[in-house]
């Protein structure tokens, strides 16, 4: 997906674009409002990502002209500030969804996705391999008509292989990916999910193996 | 609140003063009325005495140098006849008694004057006495003709008795009639503060506005003070507001470089006892953010409970903000949060407030439960009660003593490994202790946590 990032913290918004680069995104980064607006006047992008403190003036402001601009293109802003007095006025502004820093962000993909879910999502976040067609953001797997629908770890984990398929991925990496930090997920928890995925996977020729020792991979018969 | 410390009352104050001046000039009234009407009673009898006496003395006649007195019968007459008043008469020539009541008491000196009266005692009565005299020249002698005439006090005393009466009226009536007149004008002086004081008080909790109703010149200094007051209130509002954002920003950013780049470094590490420390490193971060945020919040929730918000919250509206909001997190364990049996309900106060406590504990219902379980809501109204009921399948409270959660950084034994600040549950219990309403923990039959939240329907 692409990403407008405004946040006005070079350092923070370095690592937010490393960060969303690892799961194969494009993130262009504004510094300031005036900025932003050249980039959303030329780019098209998928989400917006807003922070509220700017130097050249409020988030607040860029959400109000957005929004009468009739861009539809969603917007999450990013606010340092306390929840409590902070959610009033943003989401009347147009705001589709906010989150207070530090980004979680495996909370940022989940709202992600259930923001462009809500704007009724386009058949570009389909995914094709051998004879399985995979939609992340409604999350289904579709095998020569048969459709499935994946609960949200479920997803999450096929994400993570048909991004990058032929690349091990070790049980503990799955973990950190999937579960949070606070959580008690074992190894164990992995498997059970993988098991589910390759009951999912039948019928297609694409499947998820196991490499003794290393962890797994997705590949295609 | 303290109540203010009360000394003395403007309208007590001002009645006692006008009902005391009322009182003198009544008193002064009474007074005045009394003794000019008794003045002028005892003149009009002293007049009617002394016309009777000249009467008398006009009648005598000196003839070959003898006085003779043919006594007209009215001048006796008009001094008895109308009331029970009895009249005594004397005449004498010089020193001499000529006839009459011998014993009447005399007139002491003329001193130059015609008339003369007095008041004397005789036979048991108080009585006025006139005298007159007029000098007659008998067989060449100057002699004097001297006729006292008496009359009795009764009639003058009713006189007087029925004008103290009326004028004992007259004072009260004017007393009482000034006593009202006082009340009237103690109410229209104490008027203006009366008005004041509804138009500060009848503002909203963040109406910091200076008083612009029209006030009375000598109420000026006040409403300027109390203008200035609440607008230097409203300034350090704003600061600590503004300081408080100030304060998350600074703290939050940094945090957030921070568990990026931690994230982005567990993407990267390969060796197992690294990525512990990561992992670590990110829980560290959270359990900081969190906490630095719910202080945030939590003076937020302070400052808004002292300045409660009155506004119609519909509780169904409210808890399907809520799920929504937290939906994706909870679809990030699998857990599904089911809204179950709503009845509506609505209650007054602050929206964001009680979002704040819903937040928190559906929040801690998602943290504390397992994957792929279910969060249970629902809403139920009595009478005098609407309970939102928050029903999880986690671990639940392991503590028999729920009430020391609430307090301040208290935490639950089955805490550990989760982010928690400790600070949650006080948010919750103070936010509904503002709204009149309560917080219950239990544990449900079948396991798992179950809070209840109770607002009071009006």
């Amino acid at each position: 997906m692409r990403f407008l990032l405004i946040e006005d913290n070079d350092a923070l918004a370095k690592a937010v674009m490393d960060r969303l680069g690892m799961d194969g995104h494009v993130v262009d980064h504004a510094e300031d409002l005036a900025t932003a607006l050249e980039f959303t006047a030329t780019t098209d992008y998928d989400l917006i990502l807003l922070d509220i403190m700017l130097p050249d003036g409020d988030g607040r402001s860029f959400l109000s002209r957005h929004r009468a601009g009739k861009s539809l293109t969603p917007v999450i802003v990013l606010t340092a500030r306390s929840e409590v007095s902070d959610r009033v006025g943003m989401l009347d502004l147009g705001a589709d969804d906010y989150m207070v820093k530090p980004i979680d962000f495996s909370e940022l993909e989940a709202r992600c996705r259930a923001v462009l879910r809500r704007q009724g999502g386009e058949a570009r976040n389909v995914i094709s391999m051998g004879k399985l067609e995979f939609d992340s953001l409604a999350g289904t797997l579709k095998i020569e008509g048969d459709e499935t629908q994946l609960r949200t770890r479920e997803l999450r984990l096929f994400e993570i292989f048909i991004n990058a398929p032929n690349q091990i991925f070790s049980k503990s990496k799955l973990v950190d990916r999937l579960f949070s930090y606070d959580e008690e997920a074992s190894e164990n928890a992995i498997e059970v999910y993988v098991g589910r995925l390759r009951r999912h996977l039948v019928g297609s020729n694409v499947m998820i193996t196991t490499v003794r020792g290393l962890g797994y991979k997705l590949e295609q018969e | 609140m303290k109540g203010p410390n009360i000394k003395g009352s403007i309208r007590q104050r001002l009645v006692a003063m006008l009902l005391l001046s009322a009182g003198a000039i009544g008193v002064l009234l009474y007074v005045v009325v009394q003794s000019v009407a008794s003045q002028i009673a005892q003149e009009s009898q002293d007049n009617i005495l002394a016309a009777s006496a000249i009467s008398i003395l006009d009648s005598a006649r000196v003839q070959q140098g003898e006085i003779s007195i043919d006594l007209p019968y009215s001048a006796l007459s008009m001094l008895d006849s109308v009331t029970d008043e009895r009249a005594f008469y004397a005449i004498r020539l010089n020193d001499d008694f000529l006839s009459g009541y011998e014993k009447l008491p005399r007139s002491q000196d003329f001193e130059g004057r015609d008339t003369i009266f007095q008041s004397a005692s005789y036979l048991g009565q108080d009585v006025r006495i006139a005298s007159t005299r007029r000098s007659y020249s008998i067989e060449g002698n100057q002699a004097f003709l001297e006729v006292s005439v008496a009359q009795t006090l009764t009639g003058l005393n009713q006189t007087l008795a029925r004008m103290s009466r009326i004028s004992l009226g007259v004072g009260v009536g004017f007393f009482v009639f000034s006593a009202v007149i006082a009340m009237l004008i103690a109410q229209s002086t104490i008027r203006p503060l009366h008005r004041l004081t509804e138009s500060v008080s009848r503002r909203g909790p963040a109406d910091l506005r200076p008083v612009a109703a029209p006030v009375p010149q000598e109420m000026a200094p006040l409403v300027v003070s109390l203008n200035s007051l609440m607008g230097r209130l409203q300034k350090s509002l704003s600061q600590s507001e503004h300081f408080i954002a100030e304060a998350a920003h600074r703290v939050r950013t940094p945090l957030a470089i921070v568990r990026t780049q931690a994230e982005i470094t567990l993407r990267r590490v390969e060796k197992e006892e690294n990525r512990k420390s990561v992992r670590e490193m990110i829980r560290a971060i959270d359990e900081s953010s969190r906490t630095a945020g719910q202080l945030l919040d939590h003076a937020m929730v302070t400052f808004r409970t002292d300045n409660l918000a009155d506004e119609t919250v519909d509780l169904h509206d409210l808890i399907a903000d809520v799920v929504a909001r937290l939906k994706p997190v909870s679809e990030l364990k699998d857990i599904s949060v089911v809204i179950q049996s709503v009845e509506p309900a609505t209650i007054r106060g602050d929206a964001i407030l009680l979002q704040s406590a819903l937040h928190n504990i559906l929040d801690n219902a998602i943290k504390y439960s397992s994957g792929q379980t279910e969060v249970a809501i629902s809403l139920t109204t009595s009478a005098r009660m609407a309970k939102i009921v928050i029903a999880d399948s986690g671990a639940g409270f392991q503590t028999t003593d729920t009430k020391t959660l609430l307090k301040r950084y208290a935490r639950g034994e089955n805490a550990d490994g989760v982010v928690g600040s400790g600070l949650g549950l006080t948010i919750v219990d103070e936010v509904m202790r503002a709204h009149g309403g309560s917080i219950q923990l239990s544990n449900n039959d079948g396991g798992g946590a179950c809070v209840t939240l109770s607002f009071p329907l009006h």
